[in-house]
Protein backbone atom coordinates (compact mmCIF):
# COMPACT_ATOMS: atom_id res chain seq x y z
CA UNK A 1 0.00 0.00 0.00
CA UNK A 2 1.05 3.54 -0.47
CA UNK A 3 0.45 4.45 3.19
CA UNK A 4 3.28 6.38 4.73
CA UNK A 5 4.13 8.31 1.58
CA UNK A 6 4.24 12.01 2.09
CA UNK A 7 1.51 13.38 -0.11
CA UNK A 8 0.45 16.39 1.87
CA UNK A 9 -3.21 17.04 1.41
CA UNK A 10 -3.56 16.50 -2.33
CA UNK A 11 -7.06 15.02 -2.54
CA UNK A 12 -5.97 12.94 -5.54
CA UNK A 13 -3.26 11.26 -3.46
CA UNK A 14 -5.73 10.49 -0.68
CA UNK A 15 -8.26 9.16 -3.15
CA UNK A 16 -5.66 6.96 -4.85
CA UNK A 17 -4.74 5.51 -1.47
CA UNK A 18 -8.37 4.79 -0.61
CA UNK A 19 -8.94 3.19 -4.01
CA UNK A 20 -5.84 1.05 -3.66
CA UNK A 21 -6.83 -0.16 -0.20
CA UNK A 22 -10.25 -1.20 -1.51
CA UNK A 23 -8.88 -2.98 -4.57
CA UNK A 24 -6.27 -4.84 -2.54
CA UNK A 25 -8.92 -5.97 -0.02
CA UNK A 26 -11.10 -7.21 -2.84
CA UNK A 27 -8.24 -9.02 -4.48
CA UNK A 28 -8.57 -7.06 -7.71
CA UNK A 29 -4.93 -5.98 -7.54
CA UNK A 30 -2.02 -6.80 -5.28
CA UNK A 31 0.51 -4.42 -3.81
CA UNK A 32 3.38 -6.45 -5.26
CA UNK A 33 1.78 -6.33 -8.69
CA UNK A 34 1.47 -2.57 -8.48
CA UNK A 35 5.11 -2.26 -7.45
CA UNK A 36 6.17 -4.51 -10.34
CA UNK A 37 4.27 -2.47 -12.93
CA UNK A 38 5.80 0.76 -11.64
CA UNK A 39 9.28 -0.76 -11.66
CA UNK A 40 8.79 -1.95 -15.25
CA UNK A 41 7.87 1.51 -16.51
CA UNK A 42 10.46 3.33 -14.41
CA UNK A 43 13.36 1.02 -15.16
CA UNK A 44 12.82 -1.46 -17.99
CA UNK A 45 11.24 0.52 -20.79
CA UNK A 46 12.00 3.97 -22.06
CA UNK A 47 13.56 5.89 -24.93
CA UNK A 48 16.75 3.85 -24.62
CA UNK A 49 14.85 1.05 -26.37
CA UNK A 50 13.79 3.23 -29.29
CA UNK A 51 17.31 4.66 -29.48
CA UNK A 52 18.66 1.16 -30.10
CA UNK A 53 16.19 0.72 -32.96
CA UNK A 54 17.26 4.00 -34.53
CA UNK A 55 20.98 3.29 -34.10
CA UNK A 56 20.52 -0.07 -35.81
CA UNK A 57 18.63 1.56 -38.68
CA UNK A 58 21.38 4.14 -39.11
CA UNK A 59 24.10 1.51 -39.34
CA UNK A 60 22.36 -1.38 -41.11
CA UNK A 61 20.62 -0.44 -44.39
CA UNK A 62 18.82 -3.79 -44.64
CA UNK A 63 17.42 -3.31 -41.14
CA UNK A 64 16.30 0.22 -42.04
CA UNK A 65 14.39 -1.19 -45.01
CA UNK A 66 12.66 -3.77 -42.84
CA UNK A 67 11.90 -1.17 -40.19
CA UNK A 68 10.17 1.13 -42.67
CA UNK A 69 8.37 -1.80 -44.31
CA UNK A 70 7.10 -3.50 -41.13
CA UNK A 71 7.93 -1.56 -37.98
CA UNK A 72 6.39 -4.04 -35.55
CA UNK A 73 8.40 -6.99 -36.87
CA UNK A 74 11.68 -5.10 -37.15
CA UNK A 75 11.34 -3.68 -33.63
CA UNK A 76 10.57 -7.18 -32.35
CA UNK A 77 13.94 -8.30 -33.77
CA UNK A 78 15.52 -6.26 -30.97
CA UNK A 79 13.20 -7.79 -28.40
CA UNK A 80 10.74 -4.92 -28.01
CA UNK A 81 6.97 -5.28 -28.22
CA UNK A 82 3.79 -5.60 -26.18
CA UNK A 83 0.95 -3.32 -25.16
CA UNK A 84 0.85 -0.03 -27.08
CA UNK A 85 3.44 -1.40 -29.48
CA UNK A 86 1.42 -4.04 -31.31
CA UNK A 87 1.08 -2.03 -34.52
CA UNK A 88 4.19 0.05 -35.05
CA UNK A 89 4.76 2.28 -38.06
CA UNK A 90 8.11 4.04 -38.44
CA UNK A 91 8.24 7.27 -40.43
CA UNK A 92 11.54 8.60 -41.68
CA UNK A 93 12.72 12.19 -41.55
CA UNK A 94 14.66 13.42 -44.54
CA UNK A 95 16.06 16.79 -45.63
CA UNK A 96 12.72 17.39 -47.38
CA UNK A 97 10.12 15.86 -45.04
CA UNK A 98 9.79 16.26 -41.29
CA UNK A 99 7.46 13.95 -39.35
CA UNK A 100 6.03 14.63 -35.90
CA UNK A 101 3.65 12.52 -33.81
CA UNK A 102 0.69 13.40 -31.56
CA UNK A 103 -2.47 11.88 -30.15
CA UNK A 104 -5.06 14.64 -30.17
CA UNK A 105 -7.78 12.39 -28.70
CA UNK A 106 -5.93 11.13 -25.64
CA UNK A 107 -2.19 10.52 -25.36
CA UNK A 108 -1.46 7.31 -27.28
CA UNK A 109 2.26 6.60 -27.28
CA UNK A 110 4.52 3.64 -28.20
CA UNK A 111 5.31 2.33 -24.71
CA UNK A 112 7.71 -0.53 -25.62
CA UNK A 113 10.11 1.79 -27.45
CA UNK A 114 9.61 5.12 -25.65
CA UNK A 115 8.16 4.23 -22.23
CA UNK A 116 5.45 6.49 -20.85
CA UNK A 117 4.88 9.90 -22.43
CA UNK A 118 6.33 13.10 -20.96
CA UNK A 119 3.97 15.68 -19.49
CA UNK A 120 4.20 18.04 -22.46
CA UNK A 121 3.08 15.28 -24.87
CA UNK A 122 -0.07 14.84 -22.76
CA UNK A 123 -0.68 18.56 -22.37
CA UNK A 124 -3.69 20.29 -23.96
CA UNK A 125 -1.27 22.83 -25.47
CA UNK A 126 0.63 20.23 -27.49
CA UNK A 127 -2.42 18.15 -28.39
CA UNK A 128 -4.42 21.13 -29.60
CA UNK A 129 -1.73 23.09 -31.42
CA UNK A 130 0.67 20.70 -33.15
CA UNK A 131 -1.92 19.73 -35.77
CA UNK A 132 -2.84 23.33 -36.49
CA UNK A 133 0.46 25.21 -36.35
CA UNK A 134 3.20 22.59 -36.33
CA UNK A 135 6.00 24.90 -37.45
CA UNK A 136 5.25 27.41 -34.68
CA UNK A 137 5.09 24.72 -31.98
CA UNK A 138 8.32 23.10 -33.20
CA UNK A 139 10.02 26.47 -33.25
CA UNK A 140 8.91 27.19 -29.67
CA UNK A 141 10.37 23.82 -28.70
CA UNK A 142 13.65 24.76 -30.28
CA UNK A 143 13.38 23.07 -33.66
CA UNK A 144 13.53 25.45 -36.61
CA UNK A 145 12.57 23.97 -39.97
CA UNK A 146 13.50 25.54 -43.26
CA UNK A 147 10.39 26.93 -44.99
CA UNK A 148 10.71 24.47 -47.87
CA UNK A 149 10.63 21.44 -45.57
CA UNK A 150 7.28 19.65 -45.69
CA UNK A 151 5.76 18.86 -42.28
CA UNK A 152 3.68 15.73 -41.71
CA UNK A 153 1.83 15.47 -38.41
CA UNK A 154 0.71 11.94 -37.52
CA UNK A 155 -2.35 11.85 -35.25
CA UNK A 156 -2.41 8.38 -33.67
CA UNK A 157 -6.17 8.14 -33.53
CA UNK A 158 -6.49 4.34 -33.94
CA UNK A 159 -4.23 1.36 -33.13
CA UNK A 160 -1.00 2.36 -34.88
CA UNK A 161 1.75 3.81 -32.71
CA UNK A 162 4.25 5.89 -34.65
CA UNK A 163 7.99 6.23 -34.17
CA UNK A 164 10.02 8.84 -36.00
CA UNK A 165 13.32 7.74 -37.51
CA UNK A 166 15.35 10.94 -37.17
CA UNK A 167 18.04 12.02 -39.60
CA UNK A 168 21.49 10.84 -38.62
CA UNK A 169 23.62 13.87 -37.68
CA UNK A 170 26.53 14.19 -40.14
CA UNK A 171 28.94 14.74 -37.26
CA UNK A 172 28.18 11.24 -35.97
CA UNK A 173 30.13 9.78 -38.87
CA UNK A 174 32.28 6.89 -37.67
CA UNK A 175 30.47 6.46 -34.33
CA UNK A 176 29.59 2.79 -33.76
CA UNK A 177 26.05 1.48 -33.30
CA UNK A 178 26.19 1.16 -29.53
CA UNK A 179 27.48 4.68 -29.01
CA UNK A 180 25.07 6.06 -31.62
CA UNK A 181 22.12 5.11 -29.41
CA UNK A 182 23.34 7.85 -27.07
CA UNK A 183 22.74 10.37 -29.84
CA UNK A 184 19.04 9.55 -30.08
CA UNK A 185 16.79 11.31 -27.61
CA UNK A 186 13.13 10.73 -26.87
CA UNK A 187 12.09 14.01 -28.47
CA UNK A 188 13.82 13.16 -31.75
CA UNK A 189 11.76 9.96 -31.94
CA UNK A 190 8.54 11.95 -31.42
CA UNK A 191 9.70 14.47 -34.00
CA UNK A 192 10.03 17.63 -31.90
CA UNK A 193 13.84 17.66 -31.87
CA UNK A 194 16.80 16.50 -33.92
CA UNK A 195 19.16 13.75 -32.94
CA UNK A 196 22.41 15.09 -31.55
CA UNK A 197 25.55 14.34 -29.60
CA UNK A 198 25.01 13.14 -26.01
CA UNK A 199 24.73 16.12 -23.70
CA UNK A 200 23.65 18.46 -26.49
CA UNK A 201 19.94 17.97 -25.96
CA UNK A 202 17.64 19.79 -23.57
CA UNK A 203 15.22 16.97 -22.74
CA UNK B 1 -8.75 18.68 -28.66
CA UNK B 2 -6.94 18.99 -31.98
CA UNK B 3 -7.15 22.55 -33.29
CA UNK B 4 -8.55 24.14 -30.11
CA UNK B 5 -7.25 27.56 -29.12
CA UNK B 6 -6.18 29.01 -25.82
CA UNK B 7 -3.85 26.49 -24.20
CA UNK B 8 -0.71 28.57 -24.66
CA UNK B 9 2.84 27.39 -25.11
CA UNK B 10 4.08 23.84 -24.83
CA UNK B 11 6.16 23.64 -21.66
CA UNK B 12 8.90 21.04 -21.67
CA UNK B 13 10.52 20.22 -18.34
CA UNK B 14 14.10 18.95 -18.35
CA UNK B 15 14.82 15.73 -16.44
CA UNK B 16 11.17 15.08 -15.84
CA UNK B 17 10.54 11.97 -13.71
CA UNK B 18 8.39 9.19 -15.22
CA UNK B 19 5.75 9.96 -12.60
CA UNK B 20 5.66 13.39 -11.00
CA UNK B 21 3.94 12.11 -7.85
CA UNK B 22 3.83 8.67 -6.31
CA UNK B 23 0.04 8.56 -6.41
CA UNK B 24 0.26 8.91 -10.20
CA UNK B 25 2.42 5.81 -10.38
CA UNK B 26 0.01 3.86 -8.13
CA UNK B 27 -2.99 4.94 -10.25
CA UNK B 28 -1.26 4.04 -13.51
CA UNK B 29 -0.33 0.58 -12.20
CA UNK B 30 -3.78 -0.07 -10.72
CA UNK B 31 -5.37 0.86 -14.03
CA UNK B 32 -2.94 -1.30 -16.02
CA UNK B 33 -3.65 -4.30 -13.78
CA UNK B 34 -7.39 -3.80 -13.53
CA UNK B 35 -7.68 -3.32 -17.29
CA UNK B 36 -5.85 -6.57 -17.83
CA UNK B 37 -8.70 -8.23 -15.91
CA UNK B 38 -11.60 -6.27 -17.41
CA UNK B 39 -10.14 -5.67 -20.80
CA UNK B 40 -11.78 -2.98 -22.83
CA UNK B 41 -9.47 -0.09 -23.63
CA UNK B 42 -12.23 1.54 -25.67
CA UNK B 43 -14.57 1.59 -22.70
CA UNK B 44 -11.74 2.97 -20.56
CA UNK B 45 -11.07 5.76 -23.07
CA UNK B 46 -14.76 6.53 -23.17
CA UNK B 47 -14.76 6.71 -19.36
CA UNK B 48 -11.95 9.28 -19.59
CA UNK B 49 -14.04 11.27 -22.06
CA UNK B 50 -16.92 11.23 -19.57
CA UNK B 51 -14.84 13.00 -16.92
CA UNK B 52 -16.49 16.39 -16.34
CA UNK B 53 -14.76 19.05 -18.46
CA UNK B 54 -13.61 21.13 -15.43
CA UNK B 55 -12.12 18.05 -13.78
CA UNK B 56 -10.63 16.87 -17.09
CA UNK B 57 -8.38 19.92 -17.19
CA UNK B 58 -7.95 20.43 -13.42
CA UNK B 59 -6.98 16.92 -12.32
CA UNK B 60 -4.35 16.22 -14.98
CA UNK B 61 -3.58 13.08 -16.91
CA UNK B 62 -3.47 10.58 -14.05
CA UNK B 63 -6.34 12.32 -12.29
CA UNK B 64 -8.41 11.51 -15.38
CA UNK B 65 -7.14 7.94 -15.29
CA UNK B 66 -8.21 7.58 -11.66
CA UNK B 67 -11.69 8.90 -12.37
CA UNK B 68 -12.05 6.64 -15.40
CA UNK B 69 -10.77 3.65 -13.47
CA UNK B 70 -13.37 4.19 -10.75
CA UNK B 71 -16.09 4.53 -13.39
CA UNK B 72 -15.09 1.28 -15.07
CA UNK B 73 -14.75 -0.62 -11.78
CA UNK B 74 -18.25 0.46 -10.80
CA UNK B 75 -19.58 -0.53 -14.24
CA UNK B 76 -17.89 -3.93 -13.92
CA UNK B 77 -19.36 -4.46 -10.45
CA UNK B 78 -16.01 -4.46 -8.67
CA UNK B 79 -16.75 -1.27 -6.73
CA UNK B 80 -20.03 0.09 -5.48
CA UNK B 81 -20.92 3.65 -6.43
CA UNK B 82 -19.69 5.88 -3.60
CA UNK B 83 -17.48 3.20 -2.11
CA UNK B 84 -14.26 5.22 -2.43
CA UNK B 85 -15.94 8.28 -0.92
CA UNK B 86 -17.12 6.15 2.01
CA UNK B 87 -13.59 4.87 2.55
CA UNK B 88 -12.25 8.41 2.48
CA UNK B 89 -14.74 9.38 5.20
CA UNK B 90 -13.69 6.34 7.21
CA UNK B 91 -17.12 4.78 6.91
CA UNK B 92 -17.75 1.14 6.25
CA UNK B 93 -18.10 0.54 2.56
CA UNK B 94 -21.52 -0.14 1.04
CA UNK B 95 -19.66 -3.04 -0.49
CA UNK B 96 -19.61 -4.47 -3.95
CA UNK B 97 -19.15 -8.17 -4.38
CA UNK B 98 -15.67 -7.87 -5.84
CA UNK B 99 -16.55 -10.67 -8.20
CA UNK B 100 -13.67 -12.30 -9.97
CA UNK B 101 -13.43 -11.35 -13.59
CA UNK B 102 -12.27 -13.75 -16.19
CA UNK B 103 -8.59 -13.35 -16.93
CA UNK B 104 -7.41 -13.22 -20.46
CA UNK B 105 -5.75 -9.87 -21.16
CA UNK B 106 -6.96 -7.81 -24.02
CA UNK B 107 -4.06 -8.44 -26.34
CA UNK B 108 -4.22 -6.98 -29.75
CA UNK B 109 -7.22 -5.30 -31.36
CA UNK B 110 -6.23 -6.97 -34.65
CA UNK B 111 -8.95 -9.06 -36.32
CA UNK B 112 -9.12 -10.95 -39.59
CA UNK B 113 -11.76 -9.99 -42.14
CA UNK B 114 -12.55 -12.07 -45.21
CA UNK B 115 -13.77 -9.03 -47.10
CA UNK B 116 -11.34 -6.67 -48.84
CA UNK B 117 -10.77 -3.08 -47.69
CA UNK B 118 -13.14 -0.64 -49.36
CA UNK B 119 -10.42 1.93 -50.11
CA UNK B 120 -6.92 1.77 -51.59
CA UNK B 121 -3.86 3.99 -51.35
CA UNK B 122 -4.43 7.20 -53.30
CA UNK B 123 -8.24 7.10 -53.05
CA UNK B 124 -9.93 10.43 -52.42
CA UNK B 125 -12.17 10.24 -49.36
CA UNK B 126 -14.20 12.53 -47.17
CA UNK B 127 -14.56 12.04 -43.43
CA UNK B 128 -18.19 11.95 -42.38
CA UNK B 129 -19.66 14.76 -40.37
CA UNK B 130 -20.47 12.35 -37.61
CA UNK B 131 -21.19 13.82 -34.16
CA UNK B 132 -21.99 10.96 -31.78
CA UNK B 133 -22.69 11.50 -28.10
CA UNK B 134 -20.70 8.39 -27.25
CA UNK B 135 -17.16 7.28 -27.98
CA UNK B 136 -15.53 7.78 -31.36
CA UNK B 137 -11.99 8.00 -32.69
CA UNK B 138 -12.83 10.46 -35.45
CA UNK B 139 -11.24 13.74 -34.37
CA UNK B 140 -13.57 16.72 -34.60
CA UNK B 141 -11.20 18.71 -36.79
CA UNK B 142 -11.29 16.07 -39.54
CA UNK B 143 -15.08 15.77 -39.77
CA UNK B 144 -16.41 16.68 -43.19
CA UNK B 145 -12.87 17.18 -44.57
CA UNK B 146 -11.43 15.73 -47.75
CA UNK B 147 -8.25 13.71 -47.77
CA UNK B 148 -6.30 10.99 -49.51
CA UNK B 149 -5.68 7.44 -48.32
CA UNK B 150 -1.97 7.18 -47.51
CA UNK B 151 -1.88 3.73 -45.92
CA UNK B 152 -4.29 0.84 -45.59
CA UNK B 153 -4.19 -0.62 -42.08
CA UNK B 154 -5.43 -4.07 -41.10
CA UNK B 155 -8.86 -4.59 -39.53
CA UNK B 156 -9.24 -3.75 -35.86
CA UNK B 157 -11.98 -3.82 -33.26
CA UNK B 158 -14.25 -0.83 -33.89
CA UNK B 159 -14.01 1.47 -30.84
CA UNK B 160 -17.38 3.17 -31.41
CA UNK B 161 -19.29 -0.04 -30.76
CA UNK B 162 -16.82 -1.85 -28.51
CA UNK B 163 -16.75 1.01 -25.98
CA UNK B 164 -20.51 0.66 -25.53
CA UNK B 165 -20.82 -3.09 -25.24
CA UNK B 166 -22.14 -3.36 -28.80
CA UNK B 167 -19.58 -5.84 -29.97
CA UNK B 168 -16.26 -5.71 -31.72
CA UNK B 169 -17.58 -5.18 -35.28
CA UNK B 170 -14.03 -5.17 -36.68
CA UNK B 171 -13.35 -2.90 -39.60
CA UNK B 172 -10.42 -1.75 -41.72
CA UNK B 173 -8.75 1.52 -40.94
CA UNK B 174 -6.74 3.92 -43.08
CA UNK B 175 -4.12 6.60 -42.62
CA UNK B 176 -5.82 9.52 -44.34
CA UNK B 177 -3.76 12.53 -45.25
CA UNK B 178 -5.40 15.95 -45.05
CA UNK B 179 -3.74 19.08 -46.38
CA UNK B 180 -3.43 21.69 -43.64
CA UNK B 181 -5.42 24.17 -45.78
CA UNK B 182 -8.29 21.71 -46.10
CA UNK B 183 -8.40 21.50 -42.29
CA UNK B 184 -7.63 25.05 -41.24
CA UNK B 185 -8.54 27.19 -44.23
CA UNK B 186 -6.34 29.92 -45.65
CA UNK B 187 -4.29 30.09 -42.43
CA UNK B 188 -3.20 26.50 -42.87
CA UNK B 189 0.46 25.88 -43.60
CA UNK B 190 0.81 25.27 -47.37
CA UNK B 191 3.68 22.85 -46.67
CA UNK B 192 2.00 20.80 -43.95
CA UNK B 193 -0.46 17.95 -43.73
CA UNK B 194 -2.03 15.93 -40.93
CA UNK B 195 -2.34 12.18 -41.27
CA UNK B 196 -5.20 10.74 -39.21
CA UNK B 197 -5.93 7.04 -38.69
CA UNK B 198 -9.61 6.58 -39.48
CA UNK B 199 -11.88 3.56 -39.39
CA UNK B 200 -13.75 2.67 -42.58
CA UNK B 201 -17.23 3.65 -41.29
CA UNK B 202 -15.96 7.21 -40.82
CA UNK B 203 -15.21 7.58 -44.53
CA UNK B 204 -17.09 8.11 -47.78
CA UNK B 205 -15.59 8.16 -51.27
CA UNK B 206 -15.02 11.70 -52.48
CA UNK B 207 -16.14 11.87 -56.10
CA UNK B 208 -14.77 15.40 -56.45
CA UNK B 209 -11.28 13.93 -56.36
CA UNK B 210 -8.27 14.51 -54.22
CA UNK B 211 -7.70 18.00 -52.88
CA UNK B 212 -4.86 19.80 -54.53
Amino acid sequence: MSGGHDHGSDPRALRAEALESLLVEKGVVGTDGIDAVIRHFEQDVGPMNGARVVARAWTDPAYRERLLEDGTAAIAELGFGGPQGEHMVVVENTPRVHNVVVCTLCSCYPWPVLGLPPAWYKSPAYRSRIVREPRAVLSEMGLELAPEVEVRVWDSSAEVRYLVLPERPPESEGVDEEALAGWVGRDAMIGVARAGAPGSRDE
Amino acid sequence: MGGMDGFGRVVREPDEPIFQERWEARVFAMAALALARAPNTDAFRHAIERVAPEAYLRDGYYGRWMAALETRLVEEGLLAAGEVDARLRGEPAPGAPGRALGLGGEGSALRHLDSAPRFAIGDAVRARNHQPHGHTRLPGYARGRRGTVARVHPAWVFPDTHAHGEGEQPTYAYAVRFDARELWGAEGDPRASVIVDLFEPYLDPDPSGAPT
